[in-house]
């Protein structure tokens, strides 16, 4: 082989800065042609800013990008794409309404006839051996077909250069090893692949190499086949892991948090109807709602805290209270406390002070109130309390809940409803797009509220956060949900089966049918 | 050189205060332009409108007169405003609210005793109530935006002024001008300090500011009105409900145009006639943003629209501009106040040019 073979990517010293951040500082990388290179670190490291950067969304402040020998200013996304490079977003930009060919034809550059397309489509899957079918309505597609249309569509521009920015946080077990393995199949055909995850095992099993970004400055390069997920993790975090302590076999008390019969309409037209969800939750247990995104969990969060209330009492029990038909704030004032998955504009309020996103949900627990008005000492006392015992960095409680980052807000959150004490948490993601040392702290005190005798109920789509952290667990389908599963003596493929329910199960597939008939587009 | 906007991190506080301060500068500065342009005055048209109500002890009754309304509707205005819930129909609730009042009054034509004119204001502020109703049903039930329907019934409610005061209750003594009855002795609400001619509704409006001050900065209610306004799915999870925010606030500024309706026809006026409608409930609406939202700001603001309409009249009299001179500074006003609002959240950057490499198209 020719060693003069150029790289196929080749940035020197690119530095890029935002107010008050520097996202990246001298970042160094080389791809070699037909590799698959892992981008690794943790939120706010610095990779979206450096892709972005590749694929010509953001123009770089310092350095240079070398591209197949050359040195190269991409301009836009369009430049990018003209020599040679693509990528697959973590969001989807696909229209529900439209059809897997109508949607690739939109995001392509050049005019092709519908047949020349269709030929185009056919090659791409033929050659990868993917399968999709071109004529299907998008809003009738699992996440992981959605996927898959995406990376047809970069595949049709026969791409040098690949860029996957988290690609399997929305994947079924199953989803992820044909991705992998489609993957594979690109890389042996020459086509250099970015891959950008914080999955470490997911890392070690596809990647050649790896670079490691840790505020915003390359760390390290590394080959993930020779490190461990938690050598890679230390290198990431910059510290040692911290082990969650879980205290193990342990009892439960009795049941405090359940729903019984929970049967909800669907709140939108794109959202999910819950049907006949039964769950139980003891003290002093961790309960998980495993499942793919989509299949009703912000629904189902919404029934246990109280946004939409039940249409009968007996639905959901907390202690021994019915609290079915409760509002949010009667049922917290029963002790039954929340978190929604998205922190800015749901779980707090981004221009608000932290103070008053204290208020927001500790007002009545923490006594804030007398007369209608709210005390601001108090109010001011109680989130300086919770940054203080979840070392929250912040510059106090009047710092606006938008200027803390991702993984600082949501110890915040998780702080707030902590020390409210509540009988019952019920939490969705607790760590998305959180930092690993924030992700153990947060882990640590959800540990810690079971432990003290609450009931916790986390519905999550990061498999291995809920085996980690959950005694019990659940798999919600279409709205359903399953039999409690005791942790330790299921399966990792058998909760992959139960979150792909809708393609093994023919009557889900019928059910799915029929509601698409009922919605015509 | 480049200019760059850059998001802040916080909201500036200085550049909240600077920029109301700003707009009122910047339009007294393109005023005078605009008017010197257009062959008058432009500086002594400026001084007239804008100092002369301010310097002339003897038209500061004229000031107070016209600011009371414009703080009653804006206070109103500026609650539904931080929920994000835009009430552009003020106008229409001041009239149905002083027709409503009137109706009280010529009800009960010969009623004597201290609980006419109590009875005359709740009428006032039920009518102005009610006529929001129709808005916040609409909105609730159907989501039908509120910023058309509150805007359409200030027509609806011109119509019905003009039916009444043309119709049913023409005064039979007013040589067929379309006009009310004179309200009688006990209908008419004195003014507020016995020998002047302070407007009972500036003392009103003083109580209210302060009424305001708490509800909005220190009530669970103001509290909840906010944080509908900045962010509707927390407030739900905080537990507020975003309907009845819709109901409460468009009942409070309904009933607050209303209660400014009724005061200004039983104190000013003294009946009501085709002329009653003087776009109090649209300037109003400029009070509130020129006040930022903020009962203590909206009490100034209203001060200095007051100044212009006042300051207005000077001028016409004195430098002969002409009748829509105050109309013009107060929209010149609404112009800066929303264009300079990006400098409380962004930060100007002017960057020097850094010389790049070239396109990718002439290197690859």
């Amino acid at each position: 082989m020719n060693v003069e073979v150029p790289l196929r990517l080749k940035l020197v010293g690119v530095s890029k800065s935002f107010p008050g951040v520097r996202a990246n500082d001298n970042v160094n990388l080389s791809v070699k042609p037909g590799e698959i290179h892992a981008l690794l670190g943790e939120n706010g490291a610095g990779k979206s800013t450096l892709v972005k950067m590749i694929y010509g969304i953001l123009a770089p402040d310092e350095g240079e990008i070398v591209f197949d020998g050359s040195p190269v200013r991409i301009s836009n996304p369009r430049a990018a794409r003209r020599l040679g490079i693509g990528m697959v977003f973590q969001h989807f930009s696909l229209f529900e309404a439209m059809t897997v060919l109508e949607n690739i034809a939109l995001g392509l550059d050049s005019r092709l006839s519908s047949r020349e397309l269709l030929a185009e489509f056919n090659r791409v899957l033929e050659a990868y051996q993917l399968k999709l079918d071109p004529r299907r309505v998008v809003s009738t597609l699992s996440v992981g077909e959605r996927q898959r249309i995406e990376i047809v569509r970069a595949l049709l521009l026969k791409p040098q250069l690949l860029i996957m920015d988290e690609p399997t946080s929305v994947l079924t077990p199953q989803e992820v090893e044909q991705l992998f393995e489609t993957l594979r199949k690109l890389a042996a055909s020459g086509c250099s692949i970015l891959y950008i995850s914080h999955k470490l095992h997911e890392i070690v099993a596809l990647c050649d190499t790896a670079t490691i970004l840790r505020g915003g400055k390359v760390v390290a390069h590394c080959d993930p086949k020779r490190e461990t997920s938690r050598s890679m993790a230390e290198m990431m975090i910059g510290a040692n892991l911290k082990e969650i302590a879980k205290p193990m076999s342990r009892g439960f008390g009795p049941p405090k948090l359940s729903a019984q019969g929970l049967t909800m309409p669907k709140p939108s037209e794109f959202g999910v109807a819950l049907k006949d969800v039964a769950l139980n939750v003891r003290a002093g247990e961790i309960f998980g709602v495993a499942g793919v995104a989509g299949n009703g969990q912000n629904e189902l969060m919404s029934a246990m805290s109280g946004e939409t209330t039940a249409p009968t009492p007996e639905a959901i029990t907390l202690a021994d209270r019915q609290v079915g038909r409760l509002g949010v704030t009667e049922r917290r004032t029963l002790g039954l406390c929340a978190v929604p998955e998205e922190r800015n504009g749901h779980a707090a309020v981004g221009e608000f002070s932290l103070t008053d996103n204290g208020a927001l949900t500790g007002r009545d627990r923490m006594e804030m109130v007398r007369f209608g008005l709210i005390d601001p000492g108090k109010a001011t006392n109680y989130a300086a309390e919770v940054i203080g015992a979840y070392s929250v960095k912040a510059t106090g409680p009047g710092a606006l809940a938008g200027s803390l980052s991702g993984g600082n807000l949501q110890k915040f959150i998780m702080g707030r409803e902590i020390l409210q004490q509540p009988e019952a948490l019920v939490v969705c993601q607790p760590t998305w797009g959180v930092d690993a040392g924030a992700a153990a702290a947060i882990h640590q005190a959800i540990v810690d509220l079971a432990a003290r005798g609450s009931a916790v109920m986390i519905i999550s789509q990061d498999l291995d956060e809920l085996l980690t952290l959950c005694d019990t667990l659940a798999v919600i389908n279409l709205g359903r949900l399953s039999a409690p599963m005791k942790v330790g003596e299921v399966s990792i493929e058998e909760i992959g089966l139960l979150m792909g329910g809708v393609h093994g199960d023919p009557a889900a597939t019928v059910e799915m049918t029929e509601a698409l008939h009922a919605h015509p587009a | 050189m480049r200019i760059r906007l850059e998001k802040r991190l916080t909201p500036s506080r200085f550049m909240q205060i600077a920029t109301p301060i700003a707009s009122v500068l910047l339009t007294m500065a393109l005023g005078a332009i605009i008017f010197q342009l257009l062959g008058f005055d432009g500086p002594r048209a400026i001084f007239e409108t804008f100092i002369t109500p301010i310097a002339a002890s003897y038209k500061w009754q004229d000031v107070a007169t016209k600011a009371a309304p414009l703080i009653i509707i804006a206070l109103g205005l500026s609650l539904g405003n931080q929920a994000k819930i835009w009430n552009i129909g003020a106008e229409g609730q001041y009239i149905i609210g002083a027709l409503a009042g009137a109706g009280v009054a010529f009800a009960l034509p010969d009623a004597q005793g201290f609980w006419v004119i109590p009875l005359m204001i709740a009428a006032g502020i039920v009518g102005g109530m009610a006529w929001a109703a129709i808005p916040a049903f609409l909105k609730t039930r159907y989501r039908v935006s509120e910023v058309l329907s509150t805007l359409m019934l200030v027509y609806v409610a011109l119509q019905v002024l003009n039916y009444l005061v043309s119709g049913p209750w023409k005064d039979p003594k007013g040589h067929n001008f379309p006009q009310t009855p004179p309200f009688t002795q006990a209908q008419l609400l004195p003014h507020a300090i016995a020998g002047t001619a302070i407007p009972p509704g500036l003392v009103v409006g003083i109580l209210l500011t302060l009424v305001f001050w708490v509800l909005t900065t220190r009530s669970v209610y103001g509290f909840s009105v906010r944080t509908v306004g900045a962010a509707p799915n927390a407030a739900r999870y905080g537990g507020f409900d975003a309907s009845r925010t819709v109901w409460s606030t468009l009942m409070i500024s309904g009933g607050m145009a209303g209660l400014a309706g009724i005061l200004e026809a039983s104190s000013q006026l003294g009946q009501i006639n085709l002329g009653f409608p003087s776009g109090y409930g649209f300037t109003a609406i400029i009070v509130s943003f020129l006040g930022r939202l903020h009962p203590v700001g909206v009490f100034l603001a209203a001060l200095i629209l007051a100044v212009t309409y006042v300051g207005g009249q000077v001028a016409q009299t004195v430098v002969h501009v002409p009748n829509a001179t105050a109309g013009i500074f107060q929209a010149m006003m609404l112009f800066f106040i929303l264009a300079s609002d990006i400098l409380v959240r962004y930060r100007v950057r002017i960057l020097r040019d850094v010389p790049r490499p070239a396109p990718a198209e002439a290197v690859a």
